[in-house]
């Protein structure tokens, strides 16, 4: 065996040498953002039932807890996906970082949106919203009333406190600004351009993410003008 | 060919007694360059890596010198004084590259090529040289494609000509306005390659300043790292220059500010011979000089001349602007005088008739320098989509530059120095009067007579880099043997010694006068009496200011900072310094000469309507001059007969 | 015309640097930004003072050479143009113009605004180009290459290298750069060998050498003087992509 075939074989394995570059990374990153963007998406439409009354979305909220062979396995994937999506930002974060080490004393930007520039603010944030969206609930632990087969209720309940439904919109907006950078841009990360689609992909990501955020904040807004009623 | 005339000495210069055997091989010129390969002497493939070889200058001969040289497993180091070799200013030839493919069907042929590339010389060139340089331009193409140099297409896909700077057949291939820049890309490519593969050590930031010469052959150069000041040296079997032209001696030009002649200027003062050194080209495109504080000038490309007419008002002092000029009142002057090539003449014919209207006081422009080049008809005849396409990104440049919309007004245009055929004398092999000192490129004199066509320049450096030198070299390696050396040699260590010495004493002067502003006087001065027309009054005078100018320069230059560090004041005095003594050479060269050849017009040397008079009985020759101390030059003579194209006057008519 | 500038003078690699304020007059708004500094120049060396240094050469937009920011942006206001080209004109009589080096660690400052830009080399020696030794090619019409893909072809290699994109981007990333290379050869026949290969090497040498990652937010393409466009780091995610995917991997050593 000559010297080359030993390094060879020190050499790093495929996935970590993938792992390793920035573009690998950001594929990464597009990869579970698109995952998550996909469950937002169920998310929302599973969440605005809520407008068809308490049964409804009881019934819901009941048959999601009836599927554990579909729920688990969501449970997961979103959870790999976003443990992923976090690991490989602050890895990028740290290269960012590293990559200028010092700052100019002005600068301008020339040509990029706002969206596109605050990713590193709009992530955190939706990502510690989730955390509360998650106590609140899913664990009955947010501080507002919580009753684990009463979904419905804790909705109204949980929205009937103004902070915490401006905080909710909030992240809305965040997470608007987020998914539309975000949504065109892992096209353009996995490598698919096209000259009369991107365009169009560009369009749609906006449009979507102002669907997203349409559609989430009015269930809060719904709740807080009394819109929606709570069960008597 | 014998020369009717010994030469004299005058006060200027002295009879040289270098005997210049260009050493081409003698029968058919189609076969001479096979003939000369198969008489070559080979070094084998195992000796190749115990050859050390330096390359100064990375541009299209350089880098495509030290790729090849690499491939073939010798040790090259490439020097280049930019940050990387992409930047050498064979990156900014805009218009193209001939190579007599014949891929149109339209006439063209090796022959040709060579026919009018002697012919457009002036028959001031070898015609060796010339036929191999007609021969390669093919193999060229073809590298150039393979290396994924993106030439223009035709749809069916085969690759796309144009017709280029007066030329009868279409020639010419060429990758957007920016031609040069690709095929550099090309080579630079292929040279990093090589850097990546350790057969090419390369050395940015470094310039050479001096040329070591141990027993009679070139075995190194003298370095000052740019960054860090050190002078240092480096030792090899043989030396090659691609440093360039030095038409940055007249200041405004269109080369890279960097551009200098130092290399060749140092190898001369070591023995090269440097030869035709007034023979300098001036590009008819150019854009005006707007200010006093202008830096260098913008070429356009020739190309332009394709569709636009040039002209000026036919009455001096005209100043109205020129849409308020009736057809009646403009005077179409190369139309008028060359009906049959009008604005397509050669550009020495071109810029010598724009100069000629400017001095007849009929010049536009806010200083009179400039003429009309107008796209209104053409504009109106093809479709603006049309010139936008050939044109588009010229057009926008000269916006940029000018602030004026060339599709609304026409573009004011002048000449301006551009190109210079003059360079370091060099036989058949691209060797020159040192033995193991190779030159090639623009820094050679070798293949472009007194004139240069357009789109040979790029032609000819990537021939002398990829397809001559690599053979050419190792002839001279296998046929000599080489002792190792050490640059702490006696040799090395005297020109180290002499390169610190002439840094210190420019920093140590402190004058009150900058750099840039004796250049800038320097440059005025050899472009008056040294630039597209000459005269014997105009250049004893020349030679007197120039003399003096240098001795005021070293007493009053000022030259800030130290020698240990960035310091690119320090740079330029350098550059500036050895410009003064080639602005000599070139003036006494341009006096030597009384004829007008090419872009060398004497102006007591014109037919009676004003066009260039050749004297063939008496300066059918290289003129090739040595250095000689503080003495006057040594005037050798390489005689140059024309077996295949026969001297005749060129005529444009 | 009179402007003031506020410059980063910097002596050396190690030393630390700052801004310093000059007020130049007389200037003519006709006069390229780089010649308004020659002129600054010829003042600070009657003064004594060291001139400012600032890299520069062909002075036509061409070289690469040049190119600093002004004001926040790279090469300045005016779209598609390098300081070289960049006249007065298109400032106001009086104005304060901030002139700074491009900063990226892979960019270490050498001296005042020139930078120093080798790590660029290193990732077009790392695979741009096409294995092709002298002598090897066949005839240059033996492969027909259509007109658009020349053209694209050409738009992707009519980047000048001058950094301006890495300078511009937030994260100081050279994927315009590298993805220019990986295009205009990922798009020719000629480049069809080694294109995983050259993907996998030219990614892997831009990361290594310190450059951040392309978040797409197209501040590069907006400074970029030769327009490139993001498409290309598109191709070379796609290319990068497809190689790392692929079941056997190509020799990248």
């Amino acid at each position: 065996m000559s010297a080359t075939v030993a390094e060879e074989g020190i050499q790093k394995p495929q996935v970590l040498r993938f792992w390793s570059t920035t573009t690998g990374k950001k594929a990464v990153m597009a990869v579970t953002g698109a995952i998550l963007a996909l469950f937002v998406i169920g998310h929302l439409i599973g969440n605005l039932q809520i407008f068809l009354g308490p049964d409804q979305f009881n019934g819901y909220a009941r048959a999601l807890r009836h599927l554990p062979e579909l729920v688990w396995p969501v449970r997961v994937i979103l959870f790999i996906s976003v443990i992923l999506h976090i690991w490989s930002s602050i890895e990028l974060a740290v290269t960012k970082s590293e990559a200028r080490p010092v700052g100019y004393t002005r600068w301008k930007p020339a040509g990029s949106s706002y969206a596109s520039r605050t990713m590193y603010w709009s992530g955190p944030i939706v990502a510690a919203f989730v955390v509360y969206h998650l106590m609140q609930f899913t664990f009955g632990v947010g501080g507002t009333p919580y009753n684990r087969l009463d979904t419905y209720g804790n909705v109204i309940s949980g929205f009937r406190v103004p902070a915490v439904s401006l905080f909710y919109i909030f992240a809305m907006a965040l997470l608007c600004l987020h998914l539309r950078h975000g949504l065109w841009s892992l096209f353009q990360t996995l490598g698919f351009y096209h000259p009369r689609h991107t365009p169009r992909i560009h369009r749609a990501a906006s449009l979507i993410s102002l669907f997203i955020f349409f559609g989430f904040i009015s269930i809060p807004i719904a709740v807080m003008l009394r819109v929606i009623p709570p069960i008597l | 060919m014998q020369l009717t005339e010994t030469i004299e000495t005058t006060r200027l210069w002295r009879p040289g007694s270098l005997s210049l055997a260009a050493n081409a091989p003698s029968g058919p010129i189609e076969r001479a360059w096979d003939k000369a390969r198969f008489e070559m002497k080979l070094v084998s493939p195992a000796n190749k890596r115990k050859h050390e070889i330096i390359v100064v200058g990375s541009g299209l001969a350089g880098a495509s010198a030290a790729a090849t040289l690499a491939e073939l497993g010798y040790n090259v180091k490439c020097f280049c004084f930019q940050d990387s070799p992409r930047r050498a200013h064979s990156i900014a030839a805009q218009g193209g590259i001939n190579a007599a493919k014949n891929y149109h069907n339209d006439g063209d042929s090796v022959y040709r090529l060579f026919y009018d590339t002697v012919k457009g010389g002036d028959f001031r060139s070898r015609e060796a040289n010339v036929y191999r340089l007609a021969q390669i331009s093919v193999h060229i193409i073809d590298q150039c494609v393979a290396q994924g140099v993106p030439f223009a297409r035709e749809y069916g896909g085969t690759l796309a000509n144009r017709s280029f700077g007066g030329a009868q057949v279409s020639r010419t291939f060429y990758a957007r306005g920016q031609t040069g820049q690709q095929l550099l890309l090309g080579a630079y490519q292929a040279l990093e390659r090589q850097v990546d593969a350790g057969r090419v050590k390369m050395f940015p930031r470094t310039e050479m300043l001096d040329l070591v010469v141990v027993d009679g052959k070139a075995r190194g150069i003298v370095t000052r790292d740019l960054v860090s000041g050190a002078i240092e040296s480096q030792a090899a079997d043989a030396v090659v220059l691609a440093t360039g032209g030095y038409g940055n001696v007249y200041f405004l030009s269109t080369n890279a500010k960097g551009s200098n002649c130092t290399a060749i200027w140092r190898a001369y003062k070591r023995g090269a011979a440097f030869a035709n050194p007034c023979f300098t080209q001036i590009h008819p495109t150019c854009i005006p000089v707007s200010g006093h504080y202008q830096s260098k000038l913008t070429l356009m490309s020739e190309s332009l001349r394709n569709d636009g007419r040039i002209w000026v008002p036919l009455n001096k002092g005209d100043k109205r602007a020129p849409n308020e000029i009736p057809e009646a009142e403009r005077d179409y002057y190369l139309e008028r005088r060359y009906p049959s090539f009008g604005n397509l003449v050669p550009r020495d014919v071109a810029s010598r008739n724009a100069k000629a209207v400017c001095d007849e006081g009929r010049g536009v422009g806010e200083h009179g320098l400039g003429v009309y080049l107008d796209f209104a008809d053409a504009i109106a005849r093809l479709g603006r989509g049309v010139i936008e396409e050939r044109y588009g990104n010229l057009f926008e440049m000269y916006q940029r530059i000018t602030g004026e919309n060339p599709y609304q007004t026409p573009m004011r245009i002048y000449p301006a120095i551009h190109y210079t055929m003059g360079g370091l004398w060099v036989d058949y092999q691209l060797m020159s009067t040192i033995p193991g000192l190779f030159v090639i490129g623009e820094a050679n004199f070798s293949d472009h007579g007194a004139n240069r066509l357009g789109a040979s320049a790029l032609m000819q450096g990537l021939s002398d880099g990829y397809f001559i030198l690599p053979y050419t070299i190792g002839n001279y390696l296998a046929a000599h043997k080489f002792e190792k050396i050490d640059t702490l040699n006696e040799e090395f260590r005297a020109a180290q010694d002499a390169v610190a010495e002439r840094t210190s004493r420019l920093l140590q002067t402190r004058g009150t006068r900058t750099v840039d502003s004796f250049h800038r006087e320097l440059g005025k001065l050899v472009w008056d009496f040294c630039g597209m027309s000459r005269n014997a009054g105009g250049l004893e005078h020349a030679i007197g200011k120039i003399r003096e100018l240098r001795e005021e320069y070293w007493r009053e230059v000022k030259v800030p900072g130290a020698a240990k560090e960035i310091n690119q004041s320090l740079e330029k005095a350098g550059r500036v310094a050895d410009f003064f003594e080639l602005a000599e050479l070139m003036c006494i060269d341009a006096l030597h000469r009384e004829e007008s050849c090419g872009a060398h017009f004497r102006e007591e040397h014109a037919t009676a309507d004003g066009e260039a008079l050749r004297d063939d009985a008496r300066f059918s020759y290289v003129a090739a001059w040595q250095y000689n101390g503080g003495d006057p030059p040594l005037l050798n003579q390489e005689p140059l007969s024309f077996e295949y194209v026969h001297p005749s006057q060129r005529s444009y008519k | 015309m009179k402007l003031i500038f506020h410059i980063w003078r910097q002596r050396d690699r190690g030393s630390p640097g700052r801004m310093v304020r000059y007020e130049k007059d007389g200037l003519n708004p006709d006069m390229s930004m780089l010649e308004a500094l020659d002129v600054l120049n010829e003042d600070l060396t009657i003064k004594g003072e060291d001139p400012v240094v600032f890299e520069h050469d062909c002075r036509e937009g061409i070289c690469g050479s040049c190119g600093f920011m002004i004001n926040g942006v790279a090469h300045g206001p005016l779209l598609k143009t390098t300081v070289c080209q960049l006249t007065l004109r298109h400032f106001e009589n009086g104005q304060e113009l901030y002139l700074e080096p491009w900063r990226a660690k892979a960019f270490p400052i050498l001296r005042d605004l020139m930078v120093d830009r080798s790590a660029f080399d290193r990732i077009i020696a790392s695979g741009g180009y096409i294995s092709t030794p002298t002598g090897s090619a066949p005839d240059g019409n033996v492969i027909p290459i259509s007109k658009e893909a020349a053209e694209r072809a050409m738009d992707a290699a009519a980047c000048i290298g001058c950094g301006a994109c890495v300078a511009a981007c937030p994260n100081a990333s050279a994927s315009l750069f590298t993805g220019a290379k990986i295009s205009h050869l990922g798009l020719l026949p000629q480049g069809q060998p080694e294109r995983a290969s050259r993907a996998l090497r030219m990614v892997a040498r831009m990361n290594e050498e310190g450059f951040g990652q392309c978040t797409n937010i197209g501040e590069c393409e907006a400074v970029c003087p030769k327009g490139i466009r993001l498409e290309v780091i598109s191709r070379m995610n796609h290319d990068f992509l497809k190689a790392s995917w692929a079941a056997r991997q190509p020799a990248t050593d």
